[in-house]
């Protein structure tokens, strides 16, 4: 704040205290021109007003709230740039990005300010840090056993994961089920780390444009036979034949590919629908999955403990 | 002797004017700073403003009354920064006209939604909350799916935010009307809802 506001507020600020105050003292002087305790000359339903002075007790408060005022002023930031003889500070409020901010909070650490956003942050770190550090280097495995951090993971995962995955982790069509052991991006420990640090991005294109709908139908047949439907052979076959553009990412097998998050399309196992007017609206349209990247929210510590909780609900399988 | 008090007790008028002369002592020292210092009137770094869809999704924002239950302020405490994000600053919302901070939280605060559900989610959301969150106690929105955008106004918007200091280009404003045409409200909203925050984050 420049010096000219810094002294426009204090001024004020003070000036408006003062103003009270002598508002208080010119009130307490009898400007009616009728003695105290005489008829004011008002009358009302028989109801006089007197000419009362101001009661004691009310002045004596109003005198404590400036004392108070000025008591208020000296301790905390009221007047300007002054910062008040406690130094204290709610938070950093004039950062101008995520950076300014980390180097401001450990400045303040450093000059053990009292801000004191960042001494509940501080206070925090210096009681659960060392709880999750020691987490975070025991193996996903490990922590997959350890009922404690299961819990916390649980938690976290409730907190953060639940609104698409669901509280029982189950998914629902178009967020994938984390309890089947049916991964799209791999189901091993630092593939599931590396999907909810970074997430991920599917891109299945639109296909009705290439394959014109006749196309789509064939493929879509060819594409359920390959988890033991029943489906027209003739369509099938010819889906066979076109199954070569699907094959780049699903896998000549149809087995999927976890480089692409391409499902597995022999299990059985549908993200969005299994039926076929579901599977043809996924082929003629194309589907973006999109699992957001939580490495900046939750940062590694929690995400280990997400990884444990979510690699253990596949693990009695 | 003349009662002087009585002058102002019987004249209304006189009254209101004294009135108003002590609250803007008030303004005068809340209020006008604020108009010029940095943090309340910079934008923090990267700030983008809002694309004409993202533009178009506020205004859709604030007709179907998402404010009301939904807060766009994070403040400086512990619990809500482990839940939202980094809390919020004024210089993230200089180019807000009118801001949306909201003061009710029936839902929850959406100053960093951004990013952070996918816009799939966010259309099955709106399509049927409780299609995603069981216990969900917000309306759905399924009309914003069909209504569709004819963007007739979208340039005339975006020149007034560019009087109130948006930093819109000419090409922004002359490309306005055919970003947004025949887009429906869901995209729109979900454009707006997937730049929250993101300034900051």
């Amino acid at each position: 704040m420049s010096s000219f506001w810094s002294i426009w507020i204090s001024v004020i600020t003070l000036g408006t205290i003062l103003g009270c105050f002598l508002l208080l003292r010119w009130c307490l002087k009898n400007k009616t021109g009728v003695k105290e305790g005489d008829d004011m000359h008002h009358e009302f339903d028989g109801i006089v007003e007197i000419n009362n002075p101001l009661p004691r007790w009310w002045t004596i408060m109003f005198y404590a709230t400036i004392v108070w005022g000025f008591i208020y002023l000296a301790l905390y930031p009221g007047l300007g740039n002054f910062k008040g003889l406690l130094g204290w500070e709610s938070s950093n409020q004039d950062i101008r990005s995520l950076a300014e901010s980390k180097a401001a909070h450990a400045e303040d650490l450093a000059n053990g300010s009292l801000n004191e956003y960042s001494r509940a942050m501080a206070a925090a770190e210096e009681r659960f840090g060392p709880i999750f550090e020691a987490y975070a280097q025991r193996s996903v495995e490990d922590l997959a056993t350890d009922q404690e951090a299961l819990k916390v993971g649980q938690r976290l995962f409730l907190q953060n994961c639940s609104q698409c995955h669901g509280s029982d982790a189950r998914g629902q069509r178009g967020f994938p089920d984390l309890t089947d052991n049916d991964w799209l991006y791999g189901g091993n420990p630092a593939q599931i780390k590396e999907t909810i640090m970074q997430g991920r991005h599917a891109a299945m294109p639109a296909w009705v444009d290439s394959l014109g709908e006749q196309g789509v139908k064939e493929v879509v047949a060819y594409a359920l036979s390959l988890s033991g439907r029943k489906v027209d052979p003739v369509l099938a076959d010819a889906g066979k034949a076109q199954f070569a553009v699907c094959a780049a990412c699903h896998g000549q097998d149809g087995k999927g590919n976890y480089a692409f998050g391409a499902p597995d399309l022999t299990d059985n196992i549908w993200l969005y629908g299994g039926s076929e007017m579901a599977v043809t609206e996924t082929v003629t349209h194309g589907r973006n999955g999109v699992m957001p990247a939580w490495k900046d929210i939750l940062g590694e510590n929690k995400i280990h403990l997400v990884t444990a909780y979510v690699y253990s609900l596949s693990q009695d399988q | 002797m003349k009662n002087v008090h009585e002058i102002v007790e019987k004249n209304t008028g006189l009254l209101v004017v004294m009135i108003l002369v002590v609250i803007s002592f008030g303004a005068l020292v809340e209020i006008s700073p604020l108009l010029f210092q940095r943090q309340t009137t910079e934008p923090v770094e990267g700030l983008k403003p809002y694309t004409a869809l993202q533009l178009e999704g506020r205004d859709i924002y604030i007709r179907e009354g998402c404010v009301g239950c939904h807060s766009q302020m994070i403040r400086p405490f512990r619990s809500e920064t482990e839940r939202y994000g980094h809390y919020s600053v004024a210089g993230e919302t200089v180019w807000e006209h009118p801001f949306l901070w909201g003061s009710k939280r029936t839902g929850p605060d959406l100053a960093r939604v951004g990013g952070r559900y996918s816009d799939e989610w966010h259309r099955v959301h709106l399509m049927d909350p409780r299609a995603v969150v069981p216990e969900s106690n917000m309306p759905a929105f399924p009309w914003l799916a069909e209504n569709t955008l004819d963007g007739e106004l979208t340039a005339k918007k975006m020149e007034v935010f560019r009087d109130f200091g948006v930093p819109y280009t000419d090409e922004d404003i002359a490309g306005a009307q055919a970003a947004v045409k025949g887009k429906s409200e869901m995209e729109a909203l979900i454009a707006y809802l997937q730049s929250l925050g993101t300034a900051l984050k």
